[in-house]
């Protein structure tokens, strides 16, 4: 079986979710190529060349894959699925804006979030938020999955996959670039940090979100995320949300702090391999799933853990 | 300008939803089923472009059993001017659903179709991309902005690490995200005047359309259940906590 999948990358590197998806992609073929699709390329082609399993690395330039618009996507990719059996995007916006497209114009399902592979032909991922994992059996002839990258280990590097250039294609006619407005930041990216500090709708105000939540996740070397609570009372900007409808995350610690544990958060972060939490109410369902509670008021209890985490380093 | 609004009944966002013990699916029988919230945001959108004057009609499509007809009423209470129902107790896949609304789109012939970036029972986020795939339109999806001017639409993008704007060549399909707008109540006079607007119910096989599952069920479980582990007493505690983990 032959496996395309298309890298994700961002601000000139490839992102580790490129890693997690070749290790879901061995479990469905041998032969398994890298689309590097974008503007300004080379390097992230020769980080992809890198990673151990890798057959081949392709590479399309535009304007319009370079800002990522999807039906630039769909007109590159569908052709060059003539040549394989499954298509892998990892599950992230990006992933989910292109990945249907392509899928149709295949005449082939998409098989969504997909979190472990079966068999070939067989995959499991989550519905209704994560409530219930659903395992389906496809019938068409080629697959079209998002991989939820979490779901999976990061394949090792040492391949030395050559690289070679592919016509980018028609790009977008109907759809014309204007502006990206990217939220700046030196931490880490939220989906794939390794520890995530999150503020709920407790912290009152934006400002209380910044001076509580942003300097312990610093000192953690953590990304931030909210509860949609938060978001949508401004305390933090819309990409910071965890939840059914925003971000997935599974990192090695998810601290919450000042969130209930509405369902639809839980269903954002409950993979994460250690789930700790400070609330100062103890009924919070927040402490039903987490492994370390502290029922305490944030204000007290988060200068105390910057104290405590300076003298443990 | 016309604008189709797909519309899909779906557990109600609040109740939690539990697996059958067969594992054949997850449970609806006497489940409280609403308009899938994403949609609700999407039919908000169309009226309020059209209290706007930019759009001039909105039709309001839904795929489902009869009772999908209420989900359509729901619509119309917002202020959605016309109700299609494709009747099916078939729950049909995205691409089935993108293949109908394709048929729907070359007869009614919109210039804009808004619907929501996914449905919460499936969680699919598909059917929008599908059909813009299917029609060879472009799309923009995940909207938390819409500006309609003539032929075009501008439209900010939830995207990974911001928000992107792109301006999209109408006929188009937008998917709409949370943050686009806040969906009204509807209020009684408007859900009394919802009764008598046009509701059209037609077979969804009579439009001979592909409907056929390509993914098979194996099996619905649930997810393995994490339990409450230990309470701490202080945040040296947690902190200390998160050493032994090898955290710092």
């Amino acid at each position: 079986m032959a496996v395309l999948i298309i890298a994700d990358h961002g601000e000139g590197v490839l992102r580790d979710a490129t890693h997690k998806t070749v290790t879901a992609a061995t479990q469905i073929g041998t032969e398994i190529d890298i689309l590097v699709a974008g503007k300004g390329i080379d390097a992230i082609a020769a980080s992809a060349a890198k990673i151990a399993g890798v057959r081949a690395v392709l590479t399309a330039e535009s304007d319009a894959l370079g800002q990522g618009l999807a039906e630039a996507f769909a007109s590159l990719t569908v052709p060059l699925m003539a040549g394989y059996d499954a298509l892998l995007v990892s599950a992230t916006a990006q992933g989910k804006n292109i990945a249907p497209r392509i899928a149709a114009k295949l005449d082939v399902a998409q098989i969504s979030d997909v979190i472990a592979v079966v068999s070939a032909d067989t995959f499991v991922h989550p519905i209704y938020a994560g409530n219930a994992l659903e395992t389906v059996q496809s019938s068409d002839p080629k697959k079209v999955l998002t991989v939820r990258a979490s779901a999976f280990d990061s394949a090792a590097e040492g391949g030395s996959a050559k690289i070679r250039s592919v016509d980018p294609g028609p790009g977008a006619p109907g759809t014309k670039f204007i502006s990206d407005a990217m939220v700046k930041s030196d931490r880490p990216e939220l989906a794939g940090a390794k520890i995530v500090v999150s503020g709920g709708r407790a912290l009152g105000s934006a400002e209380e979100f910044q001076s509580a939540i942003e300097p312990l996740a610093d000192k953690l070397g953590a990304a931030v995320g909210a509860s949609r609570a938060a978001v949508d009372a401004g305390y933090a900007p819309n990409d910071y949300q965890v939840g059914q409808t925003g971000k997935v995350v599974a990192p090695d610690l998810y601290l919450a702090i000042g969130i209930s544990g509405a369902i639809q958060h839980l269903a954002g972060m409950k993979d994460s391999k250690i789930i700790a939490a400070i609330n100062k109410d103890p009924d919070a369902p927040i402490f039903a799933i987490a492994d370390y509670g502290l029922v305490q008021d944030y204000k007290v209890a988060v200068p105390e853990m910057m104290k405590a985490l300076d003298a443990l380093k | 300008m016309k604008v189709l609004v797909p519309v899909k009944r779906a557990i109600d966002y609040n109740v939690k939803a539990r697996v059958k013990a067969d594992h054949t699916g997850v449970d609806l029988a006497n489940v409280k089923m609403s308009m899938n919230p994403f949609c609700e945001i999407a039919v908000e959108e169309a009226v309020r472009q059209q209290e706007k004057g930019t759009v001039s009609e909105v039709l309001a499509v839904s795929i489902g059993p009869i009772q999908a007809q209420d989900t359509i009423r729901t619509a119309m209470a917002i202020g959605a001017d016309r109700g299609l129902l494709l009747q099916t107790d078939l729950d049909p896949q995205p691409l089935a659903v993108a293949k109908l609304l394709k048929a729907i789109v070359d007869e009614e012939k919109p210039d804009l179709v808004i619907m929501g970036k996914q449905a919460i029972d499936g969680d699919n986020n598909a059917a929008g991309q599908m059909l813009a795939g299917l029609l060879d339109w472009p799309q923009a999806t995940f909207a938390s902005k819409i500006e309609i001017s003539g032929k075009t639409a501008t439209v900010t993008r939830e995207v990974d690490g911001g928000l992107q704007t792109i301006e999209v060549t109408l006929p188009a399909v937008i998917t709409v995200d949370l943050r686009l707008n806040e969906p009204r109540y509807a209020s009684l006079p408007n859900i009394m005047k919802a009764k008598k607007k046009p509701l059209e119910v037609r077979d969804a096989a009579s439009l001979s359309v592909d409907m056929a599952p390509r993914l098979r069920v194996v099996t619905v479980t649930e997810p393995p259940k994490r339990e409450a582990g230990v309470k701490v007493a202080d945040a040296a505690e947690l902190a200390a906590k998160f050493k032994a983990a090898g955290l710092l």
